[in-house]
């Protein structure tokens, strides 16, 4: 039986890889898959949207009027900084930049919250003009086409519920490595974490472009 | 025509007992299909029985204590010959039925003119059936031999699916939206008729029977039928007492398009579209009517949506189907074009 | 012979690590994993073997005498939901693939092991909710969930049903991840991608489909939930909502999830058939081929699920003339394995009876499938039994049958032991006589009329539905003899020894049971996966 190296003995390594390299790879590459399968997760409910907004088109269009297109523009200037941000504390902890590193993290979190509370306000403002059809909160639509201005809602809440779960859950994992990074055990490790969780950060960013685009643009 | 069995309901077709492999046939379309899928079995047996036996004979050949000649192994060369070969050879019989039947498929939807259309309602566990005339039945369709019958199928609940073994037809039956449906029947006698698609507990009891008679058979079940009212009498009934007469009749009706007459002519919508107000709009106008909301009204109109059952939707819109252009006419303010033109 | 005394027996191996409670509950190996799996979806299999038996009993008799109505539709819901999510989804890929996987790249583990141990408790979670479903009062909906019956009048526990299969299918994409990372960096020198066992192939094109399908079901099980729970309605047709929707969404994931649930088994049989002919595999490349392109042609067939339901007729003619293609790999891979046959040197052993049941069974699985594929004949046939008996002639005869035969391939690899060799081909042979039994006759049935999921049936179908729950009985032996045996040889069993069938592969290489870290040294391939000479003795 033919054979080669030994077995790795315990170290920097995961003990199922040869090396780092092999590991970094394996790594990166489980991500994009993961993104893969968020991205379609999110194909689905835009696909029915898509579906939607070309059916009752003219009743979409004036529905999303009825959506802060100021508050939504200043979110995704919010959320493109924090992608910045975020980009930037990847080059700092590749130059075992501690302090910069940190902050750069923070400002992302920071930058992420906002983001949250203006959505959440955005909610409660759908909420006080009653355009929230959810558990069975009175609709009164102001215009035409109540019904599908309904489903227009129905998917707005859907998508930006889904898409705010995902920042949550990013917010947490950044939070995670803020920590890490503060007490800084083994920077090569933590530099391969924070491109791990920017690569995700940046996918939820182009996320909530798509969304935008789909919800807040596309108006009549 | 009577189907009196003691176990069963009366709504049932009887039934033969013992085992048989094809169901009966009740049109020309059903012989059509039996042929294409008796190929098919044919071909599929034959395909099967060439798998079994070439696993039987392979198998006793090349046992591990025989002694066949196993040299001169193929080549993966002379494999990928074979594959293609193969594949050259399913490809032809593949593309053979599926010309088959697809043409035979084109064939079932693209029917000719039908002589008369009959509504059928799915509900939950029965069908409800409306006939040109106004007669009602339930769970039993009364059709004459040798005419095209066109259905006209929804549902009021969930998804139910239309299945007439004998004719091999089966159509999904959904809310909100008519489907069509065509068939001849071209032999007299009690089909079966079934709810194919799962809906709810009692789908398995969402059963009845398709009556076809002969022509003079029908005129007089017809007449015995007689005292029903014709569905546009109900439906004139109805559009008084949902209150549809208050805005679209009344004299003072400036506020909502009139109904006369607009059966099958284009309309002109809000935002410069047109549509023919044919039976889907119709129907849309009465449970969705924001949806198409006629050029210089405003939107207005209350949905009827869930107040009222998909059987008196029909029935008002067999009502303004029968409302004559000339009752405008005598009445042109109500015009639906030109609303918005009065004072 | 007690295998302490036998030199065969590896004096330590995974199995020998440690066998607390944690040691289990808390292990990152792989192999330990696949046991977890192993021993969850057999439970799962006799919960749903059990309501198929009920169903079965029910409908001896035409009347709905045994169970009411309900009963009736929450059995054959609870069959389905079970059957496709719990059982035949993992069956292969997170048993045997998550066992043999790793050691057939020469690997120590996956790429992510914590990831794997995550996934099985992501299923158990998933499983916990269904179970809450049938204690909370069963579920109504099939295992198709249709809208608007499902968001809008069910009053059974449809959101903790579809909340669990919502959470499962997190576990498969997961699974399916692990796969596609360990495939593409983790294969040992030598292993080029084209000297890869089929079986490995099979699992990379499965994974493939988990990991771009599921999500789709997961958002479109999530939007039903999301609607039951909070109100907010996306197929509901009084706000110009569209339950065809549904079905497109759902039949996206669930046509593919069809080719999660064969490609792993047609991988199995690969690695059987060629095993027991002493042969390599008929056209290697054009197997390969054949799998990746059944992966992707499959996400362009799932409109054939709808062609009564009201999509174009002109869409409904593509989507036939795609699974017409469809069917093509299929064809090529069953001709591929019987010419495998063709001067082999053939041993008739359980697994291989195993293998050639499934090359049959499926081969009349996939023609019924053609002839389901002719549109026309399909609007007679469609939601029939004619449609139940094809695809359980794929799923039971084509994936049960072959994750049957690969437990008893790869046993002694897992165990270190040998089962009866007499028992263990009575079983084989009542699964196939009992599958064709028990399925046949529903193609008769079918084609006369007979709607599936009915309760009760007008009294000519009788003789036919007798037959058919005859043929379960016997199924029913076919299944629970393996139990017995093989658990008999787990504490009877002689040792096998590191490679009995004389199997090429690496997972052959090393002892059985394995070592914690699969190999003691990381092996160098030099040769093709099928390297068998059948001139040789």
């Amino acid at each position: 039986m033919p054979t080669t190296q030994p077995l790795n003995e315990a170290g920097q390594v995961a003990e199922q890889f040869n090396d780092i390299d092999q590991q970094v790879q394996s790594n990166l590459f489980g991500m994009w898959l993961f993104l893969s399968t968020e991205l379609l997760l999110f194909g689905g409910v835009f696909a029915g949207f898509i579906v939607f907004r070309v059916i009752h088109g003219e009743a979409f269009a004036a529905a999303a009027g009825h959506l802060d297109l100021m508050l939504g523009s200043l979110n995704t200037a919010l959320l493109l900084t924090s992608g910045l941000t975020m980009a930037l504390a990847e080059q700092l902890v590749n130059n075992t930049r501690r302090r910069a590193t940190l902050v750069m993290l923070l400002a992302t979190i920071a930058l992420g919250a906002i983001f949250i509370g203006i959505k959440g306000y955005e909610w409660y403002h759908e909420y006080e003009h009653h355009l929230m059809p959810v558990l069975g909160l009175p609709f009164e639509y102001p215009g035409e086409h109540p019904q599908q201005a309904e489903l227009f809602f129905n998917f707005y809440f859907t998508l930006t519920g889904l898409h705010g779960f995902h920042m949550l859950v990013g917010l947490g994992l950044l939070s995670v490595i803020a920590i890490l990074t503060w007490r800084w055990r083994d920077p090569p490790r933590i530099a391969r974490q924070v491109q791990i969780s920017g690569l995700y950060w940046a996918f939820v960013d182009v996320l909530w472009i798509v969304v935008f685009s789909l919800l807040y643009l596309l108006r009549s | 025509m009577s189907s009196e069995t003691s176990a069963l309901p009366d709504y049932l077709p009887e039934v033969s007992k013992g085992l048989t492999l094809m169901p009966e046939q009740a049109s020309a379309m059903a012989g059509r299909i039996d042929t294409l899928y008796i190929a098919l079995v044919v071909i599929c047996g034959l395909l099967t029985v060439v798998v079994f036996a070439l696993i039987a004979v392979l198998g006793y050949r090349y046992r591990a204590n025989s002694r066949a000649n196993r040299e001169s192994q193929s080549s993966e060369h002379t494999h990928r010959r074979v594959e293609l070969g193969v594949l050259a050879i399913m490809l032809v019989i593949f593309m053979g039925l599926f010309g088959w039947a697809s043409s035979l498929y084109l064939d079932m939807f693209r029917g000719p003119s039908a002589a008369m259309t009959i509504n059928v309602i799915g509900k939950q566990w029965m069908w409800k059936v409306q006939h040109p005339d106004g007669t009602r039945e339930i769970n039993t369709i009364h059709v004459p031999v040798d005419e095209t019958i066109n259905l006209r199928v929804t549902s009021q609940d969930v998804i139910h699916s239309f299945y007439l073994p004998a004719f091999r037809l089966k159509r999904d039956v959904l809310p909100g939206s008519y489907r069509e449906v065509w068939f001849t029947a071209d032999n007299p006698g009690v089909y079966r008729l079934f709810c194919a698609e799962y809906c709810g507990s009692y789908h398995a009891q969402m059963r009845g029977k398709i009556v076809v008679m002969e022509q003079a058979d029908y005129q007089q079940w017809l007449t015995r039928q007689g005292e029903s009212e014709a569905p546009a009498v109900s439906g004139a009934q109805l559009f008084q007492s949902y209150g549809c007469s208050g805005c679209h009749m009344g004299k003072t009706g400036i506020q909502a398009p009139s109904l006369a007459g607009v059966f099958g002519r284009a309309v002109p919508l809000a935002g410069g579209a047109t549509m023919i107000a044919d039976e889907a709009y119709l129907h849309d106008s009465i449970v969705q009517p924001q949806k198409h909301v006629v050029a210089g009204f405003d939107p207005i109109m209350p949905s009827y949506s869930g107040q009222i059952s998909e059987g008196e939707i029909l029935q008002i819109i067999a009502y303004i189907k029968s409302l004559e252009p000339l009752d405008w006419k005598t009445n042109p303010s109500q015009n639906p074009t030109q609303g918005e033109a009065q004072p | 012979m007690s295998v302490a005394t036998d030199p065969r027996w590896p004096r330590e191996h995974y199995l020998s690590e440690g066998f607390r409670l944690r040691d289990w509950l808390l292990t990152t190996d792989h192999k330990r994993i696949a046991w977890l799996y192993l021993a969850s979806i057999t439970a799962f299999f006799f919960l749903g073997g059990t309501a198929a038996l009920l169903i079965r009993l029910e409908l001896i008799t035409p009347p709905g005498d045994l169970v009411s109505a309900d009963t009736y539709n929450q059995l054959f819901s609870l069959h389905g939901i079970v059957m496709v999510w719990f059982f035949l989804i993992p069956s292969i890929p997170a048993t045997l693939g998550n066992f043999l996987i790793p050691m057939m790249v020469g690997a120590r583990d996956l790429a992510f092991p914590r990831l794997n141990l995550l996934s099985w408790y992501i299923y158990t979670l998933g499983g916990l909710f269904t179970l809450a479903a049938v204690i909370g009062g069963g579920v109504d909906t099939g295992w198709t969930f249709y809208t608007p019956y499902s968001t809008m009048f069910s009053n059974s526990a449809v959101i903790a049903a579809a909340a669990g299969v919502f959470i499962v299918g997190f576990s498969s994409i997961l699974t399916g991840l692990n796969f596609i990372v360990t495939t593409h960096k983790m294969r040992a020198p030598g292993l080029s991608w084209f000297r890869l066992p089929l079986f490995v192939w099979a699992n990379y094109a499965t994974s493939l489909i988990m990991v771009l399908a599921t999500p789709v079901l997961s958002s479109v099980l999530m939007l039903i939930v999301v609607e039951r729970l909070l109100g907010i309605g996306i197929f509901d047709p009084a706000l110009g909502g569209d339950p065809l929707l549904f079905q497109h969404l759902f039949w996206f994931y669930s046509h593919p999830a069809v080719y999660i649930m064969i490609l792993p088994g047609m991988g199995v049989v690969s690695e059987i058939i060629a095993c027991f002919s002493r042969k390599p595999v008929f056209g290697y490349h054009g197997m390969v081929i054949s799998i990746m392109s059944i992966a992707v042609f499959g996400f362009i067939v799932w409109g054939h699920h709808m062609f009564v339901a009201g999509q174009s007729i002109y869409a409904g003619i593509m989507f036939s003339f795609f699974t017409f293609l469809v069917a093509l790999p299929s064809a090529i891979k069953t001709f591929n394995w019987t010419a495998t046959l063709y001067k082999g040197r053939i041993t008739f052993t359980a697994p291989m009876i195993y293998a050639l049941s499934f090359v049959g069974l499926f081969t009349i699985g996939g023609l019924t499938g053609i002839i389901l594929a002719s549109i026309a004949i399909d609007v007679h046939v469609h939601d029939t039994y004619f449609v139940t008996a094809h695809f359980h002639y794929i799923m039971v005869g084509g994936m049960v049958t072959g994750y049957l035969g690969g437990l008893h391939f790869w046993w002694p690899k897992m165990t270190g032991r040998m089962y009866s060799e007499l028992w263990s081909k009575v079983a084989a042979l009542a699964l196939f006589i009992g599958f064709n039994l028990t399925f046949f006759p529903q193609f008769i049935l079918g084609y006369l009329g007979m709607p599936r999921r009915y309760h009760e049936y007008p009294v000519d179908f009788q003789v036919l539905n007798v037959m058919s729950s005859l043929g379960a009985g016997v199924l029913a032996i076919g299944y629970l003899l393996p139990l017995f045996y093989l658990f008999w040889s787990l504490r009877f069993g002689p040792a096998a020894g590191g490679n009995p069938w004389r199997a090429k592969g690496l997972e052959w290489w090393t002892d059985s049971p394995p070592t914690k870290h699969n190999f003691h040294r990381i092996p160098r391939v030099t040769e093709s996966a099928y390297a068998y000479d059948p001139t040789a003795e």
